[in-house]
């Protein structure tokens, strides 16, 4: 097994195990944590599928994938964290209430 | 030729104005609003005339650079768009006039319509990510504006989702791009072989999609999501938003999945679709809140959407069903956005919009109650509605290729849509008189809502100039 | 709203039924990864051939400025969304400025400081050569601005517009430049081989400013005026009656 075999396999397990993560804990920061780790299996993915072998240069667009996914996860994850703090200041609670569709306006 | 660009550069020029010297608002958003419909129809002409117009981005040959792909799809998704956001803006602009938490809602409004632009351009896997991502956290923040608790939840609800399907749909591109080399779609339909990756590929990218697309069984974060958030964003969500995920789904399967996967998972889709239409109607029959009705109204007519796949599987019939998904689409975008429209004014001028306590209400409001009568007629689908035509061609394409279990779907399905809409005319008609006080409503927003019922009514009148529309790029 | 806090959300059954499709996910997955072909052909040759017409000499760079440079367009703009939606989602319980000076802090703050400018600008130069470029030089701006947030007891520093501004002028340029190259060379975001060079670096210089900006205001977490605490100093939250407990 290769080293970049190693790395996409590695990215894989990150991924499911973020996902798994999402699903389980009920806690929005955790749920949140668990959701960085998933992408950032998905970009050791992309950085394993970068390599062309001994001979020739990293192909170069994977890493511009990368850097483009990280910028937008940190985005993603400042609003969800804003969002969380919002819940918190307003509900006491740091988790999801519970889905009432009956709530008010 | 550059005006592709164009209509994804003007919003987004809009927006970061905007962010800088916030006193312009009104003239960013009246010349967006203006000019961005403008350049589509110009582009819908072009492309009438000269065809599919592929545009490579700074000039470099695909697969080095990004390609956007305007043919007739695209376009018609364009025109849909510039139609909705050009009304609701309208809309919006009225029920903003007196809220505080408005003072960003205009530059987030730009950044939505930019992805939208975006996103139905666009002719790269890769590039579909991005926008995906632009849109998704629009609409998240569009949400959470009105800051209520409710509100927030079902905003964070929605962006757990929204980020989940991104991040699967971005594994699946990170797969066939180490699979085949290259991102942009045409090539992957010419290099790409059935195989384990492109199957993982798929299932990524499709349960990604299904989840943005709020199919069943992933549509729990849809109703709250659209109940809580404000009228126009409600609006746009129903109207637009999903869609877009469902775009990319029929695109990519129609030009690179549809060949290479198993035949039996169109029709997995199909029963998801159908279990959609049929618990989505049912809940909407046992809502008690006017929105949460149209949430899951919503929820049951992206089934409708969803059928497209098995139905357009066969030779037989494919056009029909082609054409009729895309009917489904474009009607019940308008129908969608006039109700929840209506729903908004019934809101501004009652305060609450708990069904049971709005009898009588045809008398307080009596445009805004067209409108909604006009768009239910497209969503149960009666002649001569866009949602008619829409089920007329699927029967069709059901009937000539053997298919016959959907149209039992479809008639039942309009059976339920009759029954959640009539209960709710049944009391807003009914002679009780219970509204106690409800404050005037602006024209500019009634209007409005009657406007997009009127276009969801008569997109079955225009339906040869649609067709020929769609009918630029040779996919349908 | 006294909920119970729970330990792990859904049953037993709906948790073994993540773990379960979470396991099945990965075999999936990794079974196609296994099989994917080692080093097919991919995109480094032509890169490759057509480096000398970017105006870089950097790979990534040229992707991303040059060859993707809309995709990195519609990034900034990702960006700037997430600014604008978190000043739209309101007062947070944002941090505040230090009640006093912490003196450490303040040390590090002088030291580093002007070097972190320095470094910043030196990182946004060499992206045209090697790793580098407008992405990491605004990230240590940002860097440098979350410290001296963190060790002043002064508020976040210039008004609103002045962050507003800051903020936008990525965008603002970067759109700009592609809509001068559509009108003049008739195709959108196509720099002229001569000044390609000068034109990323100008792109990449506003980007950093903006990128910088954006980060330290989300680190903030709400618009600069707004930033008010419902926390005391010894971190209760006197916003709501019942404390919750972190696990």
């Amino acid at each position: 097994m290769t080293v970049t075999l190693l790395y996409a396999l590695v990215g894989v397990a990150l991924l499911s195990m973020g996902f798994y993560g999402l699903v389980i804990h009920p806690h929005l920061l955790r749920k949140l944590l668990a959701l960085n780790v998933a992408g950032a299996g998905v970009f050791l993915f992309l950085v394993a599928a970068a390599d062309s072998g001994a001979a020739g240069t990293p192909d170069p667009v994977p890493h511009a994938m990368v850097l483009t996914g990280i910028v937008v996860a940190i985005s993603a994850t400042a609003l969800a964290l804003v969002l969380a703090d919002r819940i918190f200041q307003v509900s006491g609670s740091t988790q999801m209430a519970e889905k009432d569709p009956a709530e008010g306006l | 030729m550059t005006l592709p660009a164009w209509i994804v550069a003007l919003p987004l020029l809009a927006a970061a104005l905007m962010t800088a010297v916030p006193r312009s608002r009104l003239l960013m958003v009246g010349s967006a609003a203006i000019l961005t419909p403008a350049l589509v129809a110009f582009l819908a002409r072009t492309i009438l005339r000269d065809g599919v117009l592929q545009m490579q981005l700074g000039g470099w040959q695909t697969p080095l650079g990004i390609q956007l792909r305007a043919d007739g799809l695209s376009v018609a998704m364009l025109g849909i768009t510039a139609v909705i956001m050009g009304v609701i803006t309208l809309y919006a602009w009225a029920y903003f006039r007196d809220h505080e938490s408005s003072r960003y809602f205009w530059v987030l409004w730009m950044f939505l319509w930019a992805a939208l632009n975006a996103l139905f351009l666009s002719a790269d896997i890769f590039n579909l990510y991005v926008t995906l991502e632009l849109l998704g956290l629009s609409a998240v923040a569009l949400v959470a504006l009105p800051q209520k608790a409710a509100a927030l939840t079902a905003a964070m609800r929605y962006l757990l989702v929204s980020l989940s399907g991104s991040l699967s749909y971005l594994m699946g591109v990170a797969l066939l791009y180490a699979a085949n080399g290259t991102l942009n779609i045409e090539m992957l339909a010419n290099t790409a072989q059935a195989s384990p990756a492109t199957s993982a590929a798929f299932a990524m990218i499709a349960g990604g999609l299904i989840m943005k697309s709020a199919l069943l069984p992933l549509h729990f974060w849809l109703p709250p999501a659209h109940a809580n958030a404000p009228a126009p964003v409600s609006a746009v969500l129903s109207a637009l938003v999903v869609k877009a995920s469902f775009y990319i789904m029929l695109r990519l399967w129609l030009t690179l999945f549809g060949a290479l996967t198993s035949p039996s998972i169109a029709q997995i889709l199909g029963v998801m679709a159908a279990m959609a239409v049929i618990w989505g109607s049912i809940q909407a029959l046992l809502a008690d809140r006017l929105k949460m009705m149209v949430a899951y109204s919503t929820v049951a007519q992206i089934g409708y959407l969803f059928l497209i796949f098995p139905l357009s599987q066969l030779a037989q019939g494919s056009q029909e069903a082609l054409q009729g998904g895309m009917y489904f689409l474009f009607s019940h975008a308008c129908a969608k956005a006039a109700v929840f429209l209506a729903a908004g004014t019934v809101i501004y001028a009652c305060g609450h919009d708990r069904i049971d306590g709005l009898a009588g209400i045809v008398r307080q409001m009596p445009v805004s109650m067209f409108a909604f009568a006009l768009a239910g007629t497209s969503l149960i689908g009666l002649p001569p509605s866009g949602g008619f035509i829409a089920k007329w061609l699927y029967l069709n394409a059901a009937l000539r290729n053997g298919q016959w279990w959907w149209c039992a779907l479809l008639l039942g399905g309009g059976l339920l849509a009759t029954a959640y809409i009539f209960r709710f005319f049944s009391i807003a008609f009914s002679n009780r008189e219970e509204i106690v006080s409800a404050r005037p409503v602006p024209k500019m927003m009634e209007w409005p809502a009657l406007g997009l019922a009127v276009c969801a009514i008569s997109l079955g009148l225009v339906a040869p100039a649609v067709k020929k529309l769609l009918g630029v790029g040779g996919l349908f | 709203m006294k909920r119970a806090e729970k330990k792990r959300s859904g049953s037993r059954g709906v948790n073994s039924l993540a773990a379960l499709g979470a396991a099945a996910l990965a075999s999936i997955l990794a079974w196609a990864v296994w099989t994917l072909p080692p080093y097919p052909e991919r995109m480094s040759n032509l890169v490759a051939e057509n480096m000398h017409r970017s105006g870089v000499e950097n790979p990534v760079t040229a992707v991303l400025l040059n060859f993707r440079g809309y995709d990195t367009l519609l990034e900034i703009g990702v960006l700037l969304l997430a600014l604008v939606s978190v000043w739209s989602i309101g007062t947070s319980t944002a941090r505040p400025a230090a009640e006093k000076p912490r003196p450490i802090l303040m040390l590090l703050l002088r030291l580093l400081l002007p070097f972190m400018l320095l470094l910043s600008g030196y990182i946004l130069w060499i992206g045209k050569y090697a790793p580098g470029g407008a992405f990491q030089a605004g990230a240590i701006l940002a860097g440098g601005g979350i410290l001296f947030i963190s060790a002043t007891d002064r508020p976040i520093p210039t008004g609103i517009g002045m962050w507003r501004s800051a903020a936008a002028i990525g965008l603002l340029v970067f759109i700009l430049i592609a809509l001068a190259t559509s009108a003049t060379l008739g195709e959108f975001l196509r720099y002229p081989v001569a000044i390609a060079g000068g034109l990323i670096l100008l792109i990449e210089a506003a980007a950093s400013i903006s990128i910088g900006a954006i980060l330290i205001n989300l680190f903030v977490g709400a618009e600069p005026g707004q930033a008010h605490s419902g926390f005391s100093r010894d971190g209760q939250n006197r916003n709501i009656e019942k404390e919750s407990s972190i696990e």
